[in-house]
């Protein structure tokens, strides 16, 4: 543990004592970290802000419900080899002028430790991380068309997102270390807060923190709203320099925050929010 | 080292590897927490438990490891049979809100007592006598804030709150078949492939006939890539008899959510009428009128109905035979209407086939259907999957 750096969050990203362990715990043993949580819990920024910390260069793969496994370790462009063929083009003798390397492939040949992440793979196909299995394991893989052997000089550190979409299959989450994201609790908010907006008038953020507390545990929200809408609306709030006292405690009147729409964003939870708590409850 | 912990925690529903511990192992040789109980705590989970559904699990098995408390004192004077599993309910905040506290623990053991030897049959549901699924204080598997849970793990001691005392993960356990792989393969029968969308995909065969044509000059030709065609429209029953269900429902969901890309859900009560609705808290403020998913949803659609078909005849035969509400025209000729729209359609029932026949209210749901309902089994999936193709 001592020749490595430790992650302990940053000055722009506050990581709970728990995540940094886990994050320290999958970069000593050099697993995959899933992580999981609520949107806007900062599960991408992680990434970011450990590749920062840890002065390393970061290699994004953004997961799409079109993204192959293959596309990730390379591409072979036969097309364009066709085509070069028929134009009488040198290039052509030479298979390798048309594979064209993917994330994997970068991330295992970088010349410092990447950080590799994989960003929310629960959008891809369901095969997709099974295909995966034995390159995260391995950290290696074979070029077909070449015969060539990519191996992994050092294995990069892999951040792995899920919105929880779809389940993961087991025998990829033996391969991971995971973590779920909480939400962060009133303190810990407030430094992250603190982060992002300095100035703040504190007697504003308290009021504001506890109205944004009242919205999340207002029963039956499709969408309660995350940090980075927090953050969203305290922004307006500067701007449109509301004061301290303007914003309202009482939970009956929840539908008149100022600049709610940074909060809120469906029309059926304003319209929810509008209506009194009584109401909402007799539904059941 | 940690072998009895890990069974432990296995015993508790974590399925854990054998991988996963020895990586749990590795971790704590590598130093990555010293003795400190916390960091003990989180590494444990983060190498041993690979779903945020079983971080609760997780919790009560390791207090019961670190406390040593057993959990089978008062398990032991009840009669197991009245705690098996049949009824989850699933409370909402505001509800568990309305619930107030029984005031401190020995008042609460008390009463237990006290209830203990008023009771004297099996009880599921309600919320005074002990039993499961209700919201009584006492049992396993319902809410109540300071309950005393029985058979479900958990001590009764007091002690100080620590971090997986506080169970802070409760509500994302959803209790779900850890095996539910086995109701996705009989799912996967019901795979179609076809080719839609975009063509990217390089048509070799179309390829070599157009290049020739074109005296090899080369003329490429693409085509859209293989998917799972298959769409799914799935009507669950819910409420009343079909409680005792939840649990095989809550799989068969899951499983289907997994496997169809185009899969639809909406809720009804014992029989479909004029409206169905897609949240069960909303549903008087959101529902869907049939008509709307006849007109919605292709004929090629594959409609699955689950429920248990169980209600007085009535309902299935007559106009306002509904328990909910008045309704103008029959259950039988809104099921007609849906019947006669989509191609293929099948009645799931989780009710045991050899039950079957004491229902009228089945049968004739059974007759509309034309004999296409099936056991919610993973064989009566299968039959049901074979009729839907």
């Amino acid at each position: 543990m001592t020749e490595q750096a430790l992650f302990k969050g940053s000055e722009r990203y506050i990581a709970s004592p728990q995540l940094a362990l886990a994050v320290n715990a999958a970069m000593h043993l050099q697993k995959p970290l899933l992580i999981k949580g609520e949107p806007g819990t900062g599960k991408t920024l992680l990434a970011e802000e450990l590749a920062a910390a840890l002065a390393a260069p970061l290699l994004r793969w953004q997961i799409k419900s079109t993204t192959k496994a293959q596309q990730g370790l390379y591409e072979y462009d036969a097309v364009s080899r066709l085509r070069d063929s028929q134009l009488g083009s040198d290039k052509v003798a030479d298979i390798a002028n048309y594979i064209k390397p993917g994330v994997l492939w970068r991330a295992f040949t970088a010349d410092q430790r990447p950080v590799l992440l994989i960003d929310e793979i629960d959008k891809a196909d369901i095969e997709f991380p099974n295909d995966l299995l034995h390159e995260l394991d391995r950290m290696a893989f074979q070029v077909y068309e070449t015969g060539e052997l990519v191996e992994a000089r050092q294995r990069p550190l892999v951040v792995i997102t899920s919105n929880n979409e779809k389940e993961l299959p087991d025998a990829f989450l033996r391969r991971c270390f995971f973590h779920y994201i909480e939400f962060p609790d009133a303190e810990q908010l407030k430094a992250i807060v603190d982060v992002h907006l300095p100035d703040i008038d504190q007697q504003l953020l308290d009021q504001a923190l506890s109205a944004f507390f009242s919205v999340r545990e207002f029963p039956d929200l499709k969408k309660k709203p995350s940090t980075s809408e927090l953050i969203d609306w305290l922004r307006l709030l500067l701007a449109e320099r509301v004061q301290a006292g303007q914003l309202a405690l009482d939970e009956q009147a929840l539908a008149e925050l100022p600049l709610l729409g940074a909060l809120i964003k469906t029309e059926q939870d304003q319209a929810l929010l509008a209506q009194p708590l009584k109401r909402a409850m007799r539904s059941y | 080292m940690f072998i009895e912990f890990f069974r432990c925690i296995r015993r508790h529903g974590v399925a854990a590897s054998v991988t996963e511990l020895l990586d749990f192992l590795q971790a704590l040789q590598a130093q990555v927490v010293f003795a400190d109980v916390e960091g003990f705590y989180h590494l444990a989970r983060l190498t041993l438990v690979k779903d945020e559904r079983f971080y609760d699990r997780f919790d009560r098995a390791f207090a019961e490891y670190f406390e040593g408390v057993s959990e089978t004192e008062l398990s032991d004077a009840i009669p197991a049979e009245w705690l098996t599993k049949t009824l989850q309910r699933q409370l909402s905040e505001a509800e568990k809100q309305a619930l107030s506290g029984y005031g401190s623990l020995d008042e609460l053991l008390k009463q237990f007592q006290q209830r203990l030897s008023e009771q004297e049959k099996r009880h599921a549901g309600g919320s005074k006598w002990i039993g499961t699924g209700g919201s009584s204080a006492f049992g396993a598997y319902g809410y109540h804030p300071e309950g005393i849970r029985i058979g479900q793990a958990g001590s009764g001691s007091r002690r100080a709150v620590k971090v997986w005392d506080k169970r802070q993960f409760k509500d994302l356990d959803a209790d779900q078949a850890l095996d539910n792989r086995n109701l996705q393969m009989a799912l996967r029968g019901l795979r179609r492939f076809a080719r839609q969308g975009e063509a990217n995909e390089l048509d070799l065969a179309a390829t070599i006939q157009a290049t020739s044509r074109n005296a090899g000059y080369l003329d490429l030709q693409w085509q859209a890539e293989r998917h799972n065609a298959v769409k799914v429209l799935l009507l669950f029953d819910v409420g009343g008899s079909m409680d005792d269900h939840i649990y095989d429902c809550q799989r068969l969901f899951a499983a289907a959510k997994n496997e169809f890309k185009h899969c639809h859900f909406y809720y009804f009560h014992n029989c479909v009428y004029e409206y169905v609705w897609q949240h069960n808290q909303r549903r008087w403020q959101q529902r869907t009128r049939v008509i709307d998913l006849i007109n919605t949803y292709a004929s090629d659609y594959k409609l699955i109905f689950v429920g248990d078909a169980t209600m007085g005849p009535y309902e299935v035969l007559y106009p306002g035979g509904s328990v909910e509400h008045w309704n103008d025209e029959a259950g039988q000729v809104w099921m007609q209407r849906l019947l006669q729209h989509f191609n293929r359609a099948v009645w799931l029932n989780p009710q045991p086939q050899s039950r079957w026949r004491y229902y009228a209210s089945l049968q004739l749901i059974n007759d509309i259907m034309q004999q296409h309902m099936y056991p919610l089994t993973v064989n009566g999936i299968e039959s049901a999957i074979a009729h839907l193709r």
